[in-house]
């Protein structure tokens, strides 16, 4: 490597000099261990499907089992999103506006969903709302059944989704200056329009963002959504478990498929989301 | 709470409505799963509750939970030092795809983190005939429950100590290797000391999700009672018995787990919130 950088331009190296030791052993260590744990595994994921040829993949993906479970799955998703979106709101609101009692014991048990392992919500979930349920003893009369229906799947992932809005939106709405507000109210604005059209704006990014988090984390849960579901084929049986069931049947390539296809779903939503989370944002600081 | 102000102040009805809705959402979506576990435990009294823990399975559950959680942990507190050091304290080509790399298990499905080792370590994975020719078994064993909890935990210490070690930069180590010490002693006498408390937060919640895992687990362990079967998944096998009692039994030993580990991190967050960056967990 000759001294003088010709062009002007810099030298390409692939580490800045530093005066601490280690940079090679623990990059080396942290590469080693990512392709072990997560770029190995997913490459396996990527070309397994393939195997078998392309009819395969495709006849597989497009069975009506399959294209059942991944509705069952993306829309329930979609709608525990969007209920946790509005209550989340309220919730984050709350917390972070009105002093009462109990306010830091309620801002701690936001995460429960976090802490509670999925089997042990899932198996409570299904107790409260089976037809001799708590819940469900309620609903039984009208010839209403929540568990082992879709209805079950969205409220359970309903639960799981909860903490990722309250968690999004409440850091911005601590972060809201209040002069904003104040000048809102001096310019004669009244509560409600503030709110609406001086509050809102700024908390939407966060909100996109926390809805996106909950709505990836409900198409991929497994846990607390199957006791509660009942698993009938075509009616509530979620994508995750169809591949655990080809698991069992040692069809990797069918079970690779449908984790496959899920997976892409799931980043194509979400790189969509996170595109109108960015417009949202520039639009707000035009 | 943020500052009040008057041009903050919702009429109190308002404000009451508010309050009241959340606190019966959350008492509808959160507290009565939690309630249901502890009552359907506790139903047929203390004695079945004792009972439910006398069982050999039920003790070698938790015994695999532990030391599963254990290794997995460890492998992953020294991930995430090891990440953290190389990309807080060292500029290099191509960081921001080894940061997403480190991020890319919360956004996977635990079924689909325990299928993968399945694609590759099982009977018909990529290398699944040499391991069977070899007599190796990964799949349906101890070492493939610990890979799939691995894969799913491995963020959660990375990403609070980068955010803190970048944060933090590199002169302190950078004047303790002028004055001659050495790497190791750098990284133990100065490093760690003040990353310390948002390492333990990483490590708190890295435990708590590797005890509760089961999606990832639920693939690849062969399901064999006090063999292969860990808390979440044995009390899967009671409850599809119809054994409810004692499946919540086992299951209120897990939430125990997680409210102290709920308190725990709320304590650590109240008392050194500027070091931590408060995490999503998954």
């Amino acid at each position: 490597m000759s001294l003088t950088p010709t062009n002007g331009r810099k030298p390409f190296r692939f580490v800045e000099p530093s005066a601490l030791p280690g940079f090679g052993a623990a990059f080396g260590f942290t590469l080693v261990y990512l392709s072990f744990f997560v770029l190995i595994p997913l490459a396996a994921l990527a070309l397994k499907p393939w195997e078998s040829g392309w009819g395969l993949f495709v006849d597989i993906v497009t069975r009506p089992r399959t294209l059942a479970a991944l509705r069952l799955s993306f829309g329930a998703a979609l709608i525990a999103a969007l209920v946790n979106a509005v209550f989340g709101t309220i919730a984050a609101w709350v917390l972070v506006r009105y002093d009462f009692p109990g306010r830091r014991l309620l801002d701690a048990f936001v995460d429960l969903p976090f802490a509670l392992p999925t089997a042990v919500a899932g198996i409570a979930l299904a107790a409260i709302y089976a037809p001799n349920g708590v819940v469900g003893s309620l609903f039984a009369p009208f010839h209403i059944s929540i568990a082992y229906t879709p209805l079950g799947v969205m409220i359970a992932l309903i639960f799981v989704g909860f903490p990722f809005i309250v968690r999004s939106v409440q850091p911005v709405l601590e972060d809201l200056e209040v002069e904003i507000e104040e000048a809102a109210a001096t310019l004669g604005a009244s509560r409600w329009r503030t709110i609406t059209q001086v509050v809102a704006p700024v908390i939407l990014p966060a909100l996109l963002a926390g809805f996106s988090l909950s709505f990836a984390r409900a198409v991929g849960e497994y846990g607390s959504v199957i006791f509660i579901a009942g698993n009938i084929p075509m009616v509530s049986e979620i994508a995750p478990l169809l591949i655990v069931i080809q698991l069992e049947e040692f069809d990797y390539a069918g079970a690779a498929a449908v984790g496959l296809i899920m997976l892409t779903l799931s980043f194509v939503m979400l790189l969509i989301l996170n595109l109108l989370q960015g417009r949202i944002a520039r639009r707000g600081r035009r | 709470m943020s500052r009040d102000s008057p041009a903050r102040r919702d009429p109190p009805w308002f404000a009451a409505l508010l309050i009241a809705v959340t606190l019966l959402y959350m008492a509808a979506i959160l507290l009565l799963p939690l309630i249901t576990v502890f009552a359907e435990a506790l139903r047929k009294g203390l004695d079945a509750y004792a009972q439910a823990f006398a069982d050999p399975d039920a003790q070698a559950a938790i015994r695999l939970t532990l030391g599963v959680a254990a290794i997995s942990v460890l492998l992953n507190t020294v991930f995430g030092l090891a990440a953290a050091w190389a990309i807080a304290k060292f500029e290099f080509w191509g960081k921001s795809a080894v940061m997403t790399l480190i991020d890319l298990p919360f956004s996977i499905s635990p079924v689909i983190s325990g299928l993968v080792f399945v694609l590759l370590y099982g009977i018909n994975g990529w290398f699944g005939p040499w391991l069977d020719a070899n007599n190796i078994q990964i799949i349906f064993t101890f070492t493939g429950i610990v890979l799939a909890t691995t894969l799913v935990t491995l963020p959660f210490v990375a990403r609070e100590l980068i955010p803190l070690m970048q944060e933090q930069g590199a002169d302190e180590e950078a004047a303790a290797a002028t004055l001659g010490a050495g790497g190791w002693r750098t990284f133990f006498l100065v490093t760690i000391p003040n990353v310390k408390w948002a390492l333990m937060y990483g490590v708190l919640l890295c435990t708590a999700r590797a005890m509760g895992e089961f999606g990832a687990v639920a693939v690849v362990s062969g399901h064999i009672r006090g063999e292969t079967a860990t808390m979440p998944l044995y009390v899967e096998i009671l409850y599809n018995e119809y054994s409810f009692s004692a499946a919540f039994a086992v299951a209120s030993l897990l939430a125990l787990f997680a409210l102290v580990t709920l308190a725990v991190k709320t304590l650590l967050e109240m008392r050194f919130a500027e070091e931590l960056s408060i995490q999503r967990w998954r």
